[in-house]
């Protein structure tokens, strides 16, 4: 390919960008928006996967057959999220298994909040209403990033998981009128969730190098910042309503790099779970494999 | 572009009294239906009948649940999470109508507990209590095991199902009617893969011959039924299994695997008898 020829390609993407409009598979891209886009939606679909151990914790004990049956859709809903975003990573040329086996080795990570234990039921409740809230945050502006793929996956999950804050706000709304034990569990709860809620928007912005290119390819929409403080203004009347007590809004970066880096209360059982599962599945999907290339 | 999906946002900035300030009304399964007990029927045997049939749907639908995260593939973890939530929802209807038929069979809760019938019932009833058969609540085993236990039950409970359209009882014919679609598509679920492992390779035919041999025995625990036994004869012809060479298991009492599992289930609820969830 000539050099020129290079020239209209990358012109043509910019304009594309510039438009607002959607990148297809098919078209040019620029490595560096190629192996971002993988970078982020990969850390994205993995978040799914993981994120469906810390709710998934609490489904065997679920305290109402309704709760269980809320919180058994919630989780699968979870890694249906996971498949969209796979399927949308496939289109950039690479595949589920490599990147199933990227997280399991630790070379792709996935949100940090999955690295904290639950440690009551009303964590489920306090996920879906903080953890699934502050992922709308930073996912609706994604609906309409740049690369067509991951926008449309984006729609999809978005409206589910305002649906999960909903139903998780509604659980400790639910528990806030019941007993004086279901209450201080809930304020317990909200204790331990609220700042690393806070931290999945990701480090201040002077900190976080990769910003503007990813908002110049239209990739990312707000800054790290912006998103958090929206988040914090709109929590406000939702505690207030429900009778929680917000901790504070000073954030430890550097419990933030440790969980990023490894050291986390749960990381290697996050990793763990996923690898045995991984592990242990991989006679069926063998099996699944043979048949499908058996004669018939 | 359209930008209607960012009106999700939007609601989630301003006082959105339909979520976030409302209250949630507890939903009746049976809200709607006519629970009143035809003539010519007994209610405790009623009762009796819809406990044995949804204890049977809880502890699978709990067994199944447990492999969310766990399944081989994330395809497999929703079907065996769909399963779960089917087989919950039977539970739900079948224990909310035994109590409506004969509340005597719904143990006692403290004065003002808020606890509704259906989870008195699930969580609140001790194991010698609960009316499931042994097939459901052996531990799941591997991937080839809980297969073989989902085809064997699913096929015995679609062709009972099949046959309670004739029911005298509305609420159970519709719990059936509605059963029907969901028990034939977990029969079709297991059947293929029952297929795909006895076909598949060296190990998943060692493990599949392994698991049906686990479950086999306790298939006909609420009497041999014929159009099972062919439905299943056919599946194993078509998978080139042969049946097993075990003879039925002969109890009348819970496994031990119930009562732990129930320690599980029943944890939370049971330190909060007065809880609202
Ligand atoms: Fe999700
Ligand atoms: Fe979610």
């Amino acid at each position: 390919m000539t050099a020129a020829a290079d020239e209209d390609l990358a012109a043509g993407f910019d304009a594309t960008i510039a438009a607002g409009d959607r990148i297809e598979p098919r078209d040019w891209m620029p490595e560096g928006y190629r192996k971002t886009l993988v970078r982020q939606i990969a850390q994205h679909a993995h978040s799914e996967i993981i994120g469906m151990q810390p709710e998934g914790n609490w489904i065997t004990r679920a305290p109402s057959l309704r709760r269980k049956a809320i919180l058994l859709a919630k989780v699968q809903d979870e890694a249906g999220h996971g498949l969209y975003l796979y399927s949308a990573c496939e289109t950039l040329g690479v595949s589920r298994r490599d990147l199933m086996e990227q997280l399991i080795s630790g070379a792709q990570k996935y949100s940090s909040i999955f690295n904290y234990p639950t440690l009551s039921y009303a964590d489920v409740g306090t996920i879906g209403w903080l953890v699934d809230g502050a992922a709308i945050c930073n996912q609706v502006p994604l609906c309409r990033t740049s690369y067509g793929p991951y926008g449309r996956a984006m729609i999809r999950i978005c409206k589910e998981e305002s649906f999960h804050q909903r139903q998780g706000y509604e659980l400790l709304a639910t528990m806030m009128r019941g007993t004086d034990e279901q209450r201080a569990m809930v304020q317990e709860s909200v204790d331990r969730f609220w700042k690393p809620a806070l931290m999945m928007f990701g480090p201040p912005d002077a900190d976080s190098p990769n910003t503007q290119q990813s908002m110049d390819w239209g990739i990312k929409r707000h800054t790290n910042d912006e998103l958090r403080a929206r988040f914090i203004e709109m929590s406000a009347p939702q505690a207030a309503a429900l009778g929680v007590t917000l901790p504070g809004n000073d954030l430890d970066w550097d419990e933030f790099w440790r969980i990023v880096k490894g050291g986390g209360p749960c990381n290697a059982q996050r990793i763990a779970h996923r690898k045995k599962a991984h592990d242990d599945g991989a006679w069926v999907r063998e099996a699944a494999t043979a048949y499908a290339r058996s004669p018939r | 572009m359209n930008d209607d999906h960012d009106s999700a946002y939007a609601g989630l900035l301003v006082d959105d009294a339909h979520w976030a300030f409302g209250e949630a009304a507890h939903d009746d399964p049976l809200a709607g239906m006519d629970t009143s007990i035809p003539a010519g029927v007994d209610a405790t045997e009623l009762a009796s009948y819809c406990l044995e049939l949804g204890d049977d749907a809880l502890v699978l639908a709990h067994r199944l649940s447990e492999w969310c995260g766990r399944a081989p593939d994330l395809e497999e973890d929703i079907a065996l999470s769909n399963i779960a939530l089917d087989l919950l929802g039977q539970a739900r209807l079948l224990l909310t109508r035994a109590a409506t038929a004969d509340p005597s069979v719904v143990p006692p809760l403290p004065d003002g507990s808020p606890v509704p019938p259906e989870d008195a019932l699930a969580f609140f009833r001790d194991d010698h209590q609960f009316r499931n058969t042994n097939l459901v609540e052996l531990p799941n085993g591997d991937f080839a095991e809980t297969i073989c236990r989902v085809l064997v039950w699913a096929t015995y409970r679609l062709a009972l199902f099949e046959r309670l359209a004739a029911h005298p009882d509305g609420v159970v014919r519709a719990v059936a009617a509605k059963g029907v679609k969901e028990l034939a598509y977990h029969r079709d679920f297991a059947a293929q893969w029952f297929v795909t492992l006895a076909r598949g390779t060296e190990e998943s035919r060692r493990r599949l011959h392994t698991g049906l041999a686990q479950v086999w025995g306790y298939r006909h625990q609420r009497g041999e039924d014929a159009v099972a036994e062919a439905v299943l004869a056919e599946v194993l012809a078509a998978a080139g299994v042969a049946a097993p060479d075990v003879g039925p298991v002969a109890t009348s009492s819970h496994t031990e695997h119930l009562s732990r599992m129930l320690a599980e289930m029943q944890v939370v609820a049971r330190a909060h008898p007065r809880g609202r969830w």
